[in-house]
């Protein structure tokens, strides 16, 4: 393998990691506020179709990831209000949303556009387009880093950045902020907080908002970035794939970033090498396609050790009695 | 005169049908310590839970320092200088103390200036109240006795005046207690006012000024603790009078039932949690074991009841018992006479989300008298079977199909010891049969298990409450890092010696 395709592999590892790593960082909040979110799939779903939707209308991505932003935002608080406010199960919320979406967004696209459940493909102004950096055309000629700036670290679109960029953000807002402090405690003793004149509700649907936006970023980016477009079940079990690396990652930031990097690169290089001859027999396709989420099932059951989740995930918060 | 610090007036609070608190009035002096005493589900702690705003009142005035202060929640329990120490810890178990003791009150949006006042004030209260704790250890890495210590200062960081302590010695050690009592003390002496909700008789006399006695969410009386003495309160908690030394008859000991010689026990960390115990329990008599929770007394329990693998020798009746683990579980051993009432009845003893009735066969549910034919088990027998044993055992309210964990502690208990007793065992092994128990129930359970000992049978008494050693053993061993220390008989010593014993001291060096 040359230098050239080693570029390629990671170029594409860094595309397709970033919704795996927005979506993780959206379960990273909730579960650290002690919310079980398996609804990432569903709000990433949604938002990557209505900020396509919206992107194709309008012709301006930015209206689209507005919009994408809000859907989300939207499923996340129908997650909140089942199950902070009414105390109900945090899995059945999530997959209720999960169908939702699945549902919503082929019905919508198929009324709105009759594309058979897609959106129109999008063009300029309505996708987000890779970014320049600066210098990038003059450091091409230096050996080694100049194509590695040029391919790897320039030239992504600017919800990428984004994306990346979060993970230091969400580690001093957890470790450094007293938002954060408060943030963990409610995910592990929310007796706790409450006892020290904190509202654990509000800490809890604060938590789950930016849940609803990181989703909303990542469904945006989707389809108005990673894609041209929506089309049905895009997400394609990210948000689960999230899930497990949020797992992987012991619900911490940079070790979310090491984990959503490992699954994309799985995705790459099953998207690179289609077909590999070992001596006379082929692998076939099918089984390269499936190969990230069997890995997923290998990394999840043998090379996790002991993760402790949040201590009062999953259970809405009652006072005694 | 000077106004109370608190004051209620006419507080009640129902949850459902059970009317927790009706109508309570008290009033507390500043720089005084004020004990709250009643039986298990008296309404104290409710009502504390009121006045640190956790509870609302559905009725009722709180005055703080003579003014009219509502309290509907934390915080405004916190701006009236009223902090509270749970009788379950409120602590983030994986932060660390520091972290713990912001939570709430931080200073501003970042941590870092925070953290540092923090630790400032806390080596300002290490040093005036011989507080100490390290302010980076974690939570979980602390003792009982040191998480309670964050618990107060998280209070006394939060510049309460007034400190209500649940049940505080509930999980300490006689130690740790004792040191407790010291704080509680250099508080007061501060001119703070400390609120100690208990059941312990013997705390009430030793270190409140005032004592207030609740009985079924009522106040039933206040009065000044020099002038009352245990009887007195204990006939008030009750409503009846109670007897807190068990009457019982010279012990008449038969052959030997249990023959134990250099018992080890290795735990999974592989520590040495029994090294070489050897003992003895004859037919008709309570062998006691006194003890600092610990210092081996549940493996020595769990080994004897098959729990865990041991190594020795254990001879039950003459015949050895199989200590690997390997042809033997806690089911064979019930099989072989040895019936067990495990220390922790709400794990160990219970299954809390199952009925009283499905509770009073787990172990002997193979048991032929409960198999309607080859596939069923007759469920019918084994309700009107619990409903009598319930009568018998007094179990409140006698219901057989109440959940377990719907009954109070001692109700539990009783239900547990129906089990293990009506099946008329050789050898009964008992943990804290007593443990978070009201007085009434105490007096009952310990009635019952002099009587299973004056059908012959013989009792292994492990217990952390020294006087519930004195009273019911008729021979006593003293338990430390894992070693027998000596034998006592309950007249000849006294707490003071078990107390050195029990600390490790060997009788040579005492």
């Amino acid at each position: 393998m040359d230098y050239a395709t080693l570029l390629q592999v990671a170029d594409s590892t860094v595309r397709l990691s970033v919704p795996l790593l927005l979506a993780c960082l959206a379960g990273l909040y909730s579960e650290r506020a002690g919310i079980f979110d398996i609804g990432l799939e569903g709000k990433m779903l949604m938002a990557a179709f209505t900020s396509a939707a919206l992107a194709a209308v309008s012709g301006s991505v930015w209206i689209g990831l507005l919009a994408g932003i809000a859907s989300s935002m939207l499923l996340a608080g129908l997650h909140g209000l089942a199950s902070i406010t009414f105390r109900g199960n945090q899995l059945i919320s999530g997959v209720a949303i999960n169908f939702l979406a699945s549902g919503l967004t082929v019905v919508i696209a198929q009324a709105w556009f009759e594309q058979g459940g897609r959106t129109p493909s999008l063009q300029g102004a309505a996708r987000f387009e890779p970014i320049t950096l600066p210098l990038a055309e003059t450091l091409q000629g230096v050996p080694v880093f100049g194509p590695l700036y040029a391919e790897l670290i320039s030239g992504q679109t600017a919800l990428a950045y984004v994306g990346f960029a979060m993970v230091p953000l969400t580690w001093w807002l957890l470790f450094r902020t007293r938002f954060g402090l408060r943030l963990r405690a409610v995910g592990e003793a929310p007796e706790a907080v409450d006892t020290a004149g904190v509202s654990v509700i509000r800490m809890r649907f604060a938590a789950v908002a930016i849940a609803g936006v990181l989703c909303g970023l990542a469904g945006a980016y989707l389809a108005t970035a990673l894609q041209a477009g929506f089309v049905r079940e895009m997400t394609a079990g990210r948000g689960f794939i999230a899930l497990a690396a949020l797992i992987f990652a012991k619900w911490r930031p940079w070790y979310a970033l090491s984990a959503t990097l490992l699954f994309g690169l799985l995705q790459a290089v099953a998207l690179r090498f289609q077909n590999i001859d070992i001596g006379t027999f082929t692998v076939p396709v099918q089984f390269m396609d499936a190969l990230p989420y069997i890995l997923t099932v290998v990394i999840l059951a043998g090379f996790v050790g002991k993760a402790i989740p949040p201590r009062a995930g999953g259970e809405p918060y009652v006072k005694e009695r | 005169m000077t106004a109370p610090a608190i004051e209620l007036n006419g507080i009640s609070k129902a949850f459902g049908p059970v009317q927790a608190n009706k109508d309570i009035s008290i009033r507390v002096m500043p720089g005084t310590i004020h004990g709250i005493i009643g039986e298990n589900g008296a309404g104290k702690s409710t009502l504390m839970s009121i006045l640190c705003g956790f509870y609302k009142a559905d009725a009722g005035e709180i005055f703080i320092n003579g003014t009219l202060t509502p309290i509907p929640d934390s915080q405004a329990a916190i701006r009236a200088g009223i902090g509270m120490v749970f009788q379950h810890f409120k602590l983030v178990q994986n932060f660390s103390v520091l972290e713990n003791i912001i939570l709430g009150v931080e200073e501003g949006a970042l941590l870092r200036p925070s953290l540092a006042k923090a630790r400032k004030e806390l080596q300002h209260l290490a040093d005036e109240y011989e507080l100490r704790v390290d302010p980076d250890a974690l939570i979980q890495d602390l003792s009982v006795g040191h998480q309670q210590r964050v618990e107060i200062l998280k209070a006394l960081y939060r510049k309460a005046q007034i400190l209500i302590l649940d049940e505080p010695t509930g999980v300490l050690t006689p130690a740790e207690a004792d040191q407790l009592f010291r704080i509680l003390e250099r508080l007061r002496a501060e001119g703070k006012t400390i609120i100690l909700i208990t059941h312990k008789l013997r705390e009430i006399m030793h270190i409140t000024d005032t004592v207030s006695v609740m009985r079924r969410g009522q106040m039933t009386d206040t009065v000044k603790t020099k002038d009352t003495n245990p009887q007195q309160l204990a006939e008030m908690m009750v409503g009846r009078k109670v007897l807190l030394r068990v009457d019982k008859a010279p012990a008449q000991p038969g052959a030997n039932v249990l023959e134990v010689d250099n018992l080890r026990v290795t735990d999974d960390d592989g520590v040495d949690r029994l090294k070489g115990i050897s003992l003895n329990v004859r037919a008709g008599e309570i062998l006691g074991i006194a003890g600092v929770a610990g210092n081996g007394q549940s493996h020595l329990m769990q080994v004897l009841g098959g729990i865990t693998p041991g190594t020795g020798t254990v001879l039950l009746n003459g015949q050895e018992l199989d200590l690997t683990g390997k042809s033997s579980d806690g089911r064979s051993r019930r099989k072989r006479g040895i019936a067990h009432v495990p220390e922790d009845r709400q794990h160990e003893g219970l299954i809390m989300d199952f009925s009283a009735w499905e509770n009073t066969v787990f172990g002997y549910d193979d048991d032929p008298a409960y198999q309607a034919n080859a596939l069923l088990m007759d469920n019918g027998a084994i309700r009107a079977e619990t409903a009598a044993k319930m009568e018998r055992f007094d179990v409140r309210p006698p219901d057989p199909q109440l959940a377990a964990k719907n009954f109070s502690g001692g109700n539990q208990q009783k239900i547990v010891l129906a089990r293990e007793i009506e099946r008329n065992p050789d050898l009964l092994l008992v943990g804290q049969p007593t443990r978070g128990v009201d007085i009434g129930a105490i007096e009952f359970i310990h009635k019952r298990l002099v009587e299973l000992r004056d059908a012959g049978k013989a009792i292994l008494l492990v217990s952390v409450e020294l006087e519930e050693i004195l009273s019911l053993s008729d021979r006593i061993a003293v338990m430390f890092d894992g070693q027998i220390m000596g034998e006592r008989l309950p007249g000849e010593t006294d707490e003071k010696e078990l107390g050195l014993l029990m600390a490790g001291v060997r009788e040579e060096a005492a």
